[in-house]
């Protein structure tokens, strides 16, 4: 995530997601690609892409936003530097996802710069307690493995 | 040159698959990535092949090339002839972990293709009929006729007719779209464009969940594949079928495995519930006539088509036909793919193939068929895996996961967990999912604080009635069927809800209203068993 994209002039920023949104024009339910690219590219959907993307796709505002707003991936403000996603689906909570959660969550409490979610399965449920670290699977998590994941990537 | 197998798994992945694949290379290796056999204890599982055979090597890491290539290191013998393999039947799973996912030659080599080789020498209506026989029923989890409803498909008259596969996976203890996505792609992609032929179809859609981020490449990958060889696209293969297949991706919603939440999803909008009917196969992507179904149901349909709908049939289990793809999950001792003929009874499988818990502990009890499943105790161990045999005995197989839970388990925790989930992916669509699930949980809070039997006891009474309204009064099965964890725990482990004998009688009154569940899943059209 470079500083770039979450300091862009909205100017700017209009022009990048007309286009991004264009792009889909030929698109069966373009919404969720674009509102996908939105988000891969520029890491959050901000409220001023919303009337942009309506008046690509002939929608009201409130369609699009009725959409960002029902779908989890589409956050709504800028990425912090780290994402950490920790699952909480039965088959991790049975090798003690629920404790590592609390643990993990309570670690990064005052560090604005680590997020800490919960997500309900990766579909890696024989290995877990499983999570995300930024986008990257992996299984059998500790609190010690989440910790040193997080912190070897932040100091390199 | 030495010729090493690490598998390209997300599993394998997550605990350091790609880390040893770069060692071996950087040793000087030809590394080959298959997907993984699904013997998911021992991924990292690498495989040195000589003459053919391939040896296996358990949980490698990195330090460990330099002993795998000189053979010092300890090997688990002949992949293939493990017996938690030999043991198995494996069908749908055949070709997974053996061959390169992308590798289209070797899917040919493998026996891909023939499926549809010989449906596009068939009549449409006879491709349905084979499915028919072979009594394949959906794998998404309502156990659906798959024939019945591509049959549905086909005698609507339309201009457009699509495909739409269901990959949202989204059930905890559920892996085995994404492991097939992953290592045998090219199954799912003949599967859809046989059903295309069969129904009269000319477009597909795909709907991952983005939280299977290699499934989505290795797919999108498969898909460009399948197009340069002519097995997509307009005039598929010199016939005169045309289907293109687009990828769509989920965007983090539960909801959206629900058949007609992911039809307003790959619409473009939000995923919320549709009222039935309509019926998808009749009005459903953009009011078309539609086939949904699961990953495992199409990617099972080339075999049925290649070896005949009655090879298929006569595997299987009473009204159970074919094979079940087990997902082992959770606390258990040897997680993975157990693909097998329904029928075996759930011992078996979790202390057979499963080899009991991870932690060393007793089983408390097993959940079927994802958070909507019930929690079934060791004393019902002796039932088959099977569809009505589950049903009977209110529970379900669903899509096939089993999460196995060691005697630490807290049921009233599991019966809270089910009441927060179900408000937490309600779609928002109708009261009793919306807000009595919010009420559960809470009700489940004054439950296990209560300090006296009397305040217990009318809390209980809340909580059946809850069960009740939330089973009879929602529109799909997440409202409908989240009574069914909550009911199992209360049932089978009352003393985890602090009920001590008296209050007994209350407790098996909440927790006997099975009838309501099936109550619900008629009222969904079979959305859920
Ligand atoms: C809450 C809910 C979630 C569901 N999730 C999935 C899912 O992730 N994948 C799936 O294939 N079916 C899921 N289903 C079942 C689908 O509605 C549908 O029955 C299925 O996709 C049909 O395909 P099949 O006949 O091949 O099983 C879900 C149903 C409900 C009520
Ligand atoms: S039961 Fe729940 S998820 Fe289903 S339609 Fe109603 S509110 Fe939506
Ligand atoms: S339940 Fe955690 S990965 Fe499936």
């Amino acid at each position: 995530m470079d500083d770039a994209r979450q300091s862009q002039p909205s100017a700017v920023r209009e022009h990048d997601v007309r286009q991004l949104a264009q792009r889909h024009l030929g698109e069966r339910g373009a919404l969720m690609p674009i509102l996908h690219e939105v988000v891969d590219r520029l890491g959050y959907v901000a409220e001023e892409d919303i009337p942009v993307i309506a008046d690509v796709l002939n929608l009201s505002r409130a369609d699009v936003h009725g959409v960002v707003t029902f779908y989890h991936d589409f956050r709504r403000t800028p990425p912090p530097a780290r994402q950490v996603q920790l699952c909480r689906g039965e088959a991790c909570q049975s090798v003690g996802a629920e404790d590592l959660y609390a643990s993990v969550t309570s670690t990064y409490a005052h560090a604005p710069e680590v997020e800490v979610r919960e997500v309900f399965c990766l579909g890696n449920c024989a290995l877990g307690p499983s999570g995300l670290l930024d986008g990257r699977l992996v299984g059998r998590l500790t609190p010690e493995r989440v910790a040193a994941l997080v912190g070897a990537e932040s100091s390199s | 040159m030495t010729t090493v197998w690490v598998p390209c798994d997300a599993a394998a992945v997550s605990v350091g698959a790609d880390e040893v694949a770069d060692a071996f290379a950087a040793a000087g290796a030809t590394v080959r990535r298959n997907g993984s056999r699904g013997m998911l204890w021992l991924e990292p599982l690498v495989e040195v092949e000589t003459d053919g055979v391939r040896m296996g090597y358990a949980n490698v890491t990195p330090a460990d090339v330099p002993d795998v290539l000189t053979g010092s290191a300890e090997s688990i013998g002949a992949v293939e002839d493990h017996e938690w393999l030999t043991a198995q039947k494996r069908v749908t799973f055949a070709r997974v972990g053996v061959i390169e996912p992308t590798d289209i030659a070797a899917y040919q080599e493998h026996g891909g293709y023939a499926g549809l080789t010989r449906a596009l020498a068939m009549d449409p209506a006879a491709v349905v009929q084979e499915v028919i026989e072979s009594g394949l029923r959906g794998r998404g989890g309502a156990g659906f006729p798959t024939g019945i409803k591509w049959e549905t498909v086909r005698s609507a008259s339309a201009d457009l007719k699509f495909v739409a596969c269901n990959a949202d996976e989204g059930d905890s203890g559920t892996f085995a779209d994404r492991m097939l996505m992953e290592g045998d792609p090219f199954s799912l992609i003949e599967g859809m464009t046989i059903a295309a032929h069969a129904v009269g179809a000319s477009e597909g859609y795909i709907y991952i969940r983005s939280e299977y981020p290699h499934a989505i490449a290795t797919f999108r990958r498969a898909i460009e594949i399948a197009y340069a060889h002519g097995f997509l696209g307009q005039g598929i293969r010199g016939s005169d079928l045309s289907f293109d297949l687009h990828v769509r991706v989920g965007a983090g919603a539960y909801i959206c495995g629900e058949e007609t939440s992911m039809l307003d999803s790959l619409e473009g909008r939000r995923g919320e519930v549709r009222a039935k009917p309509p019926i998808p196969a009749l009005e459903g992507l953009w009011g078309k006539p539609t086939v949904v179904n699961n990953v495992i149901s199409l990617a099972t349909v080339p075999m049925i088509l290649a070896d005949g709908g009655a090879a298929y049939g006569s595997l299987g289990f009473e009204k159970s036909r074919g094979t079940s793809v087990f997902q082992l999950a959770g606390n258990v001792r040897r997680g993975g793919i157990v693909e097998l003929e329904f029928g075996i009874p759930i011992r078996d499988l979790v202390a057979g193939f499963g080899g009991g818990t991870r932690s060393g502990r007793p089983i408390k009890a097993v959940q079927i068929g994802g958070p909507l499943g019930a929690y079934v105790p060791p004393e019902q161990f002796d039932l088959e895996l099977a569809y009505e045999t589950l049903a009977e005995n209110d529970a379900m197989i669903g899509h096939g996961g089993v999460v196995v839970f060691d005697d630490t388990m807290d049921a009233s925790a599991m019966a809270r967990f089910a009441m927060e989930f179900c408000a937490k992916e309600s779609c928002g669509k109708c009261t009793p999912c919306r807000i009595g699930s919010v009420r559960g949980t809470e009700v489940i809070d004054r439950i296990t604080g209560a300090t006296d039997d009397g305040v217990r006891r009318t809390q209980l009474t809340i909580l059946d009635e809850l069960c009740t309204t939330m089973a009879k009064g929602s529109l799909c099965a997440m409202g409908g069927l989240t009574p069914m964890p909550v009911r199992s725990a209360l049932k089978h482990f009352p003393e985890d809800f602090g009920i001590t004998e008296h209050a007994d009688a209350d407790a098996s009154a909440a927790a006997e209203s099975a009838g309501d569940i099936e109550s619900a899943t008629e009222a969904t059209g079979g959305a859920r068993p």
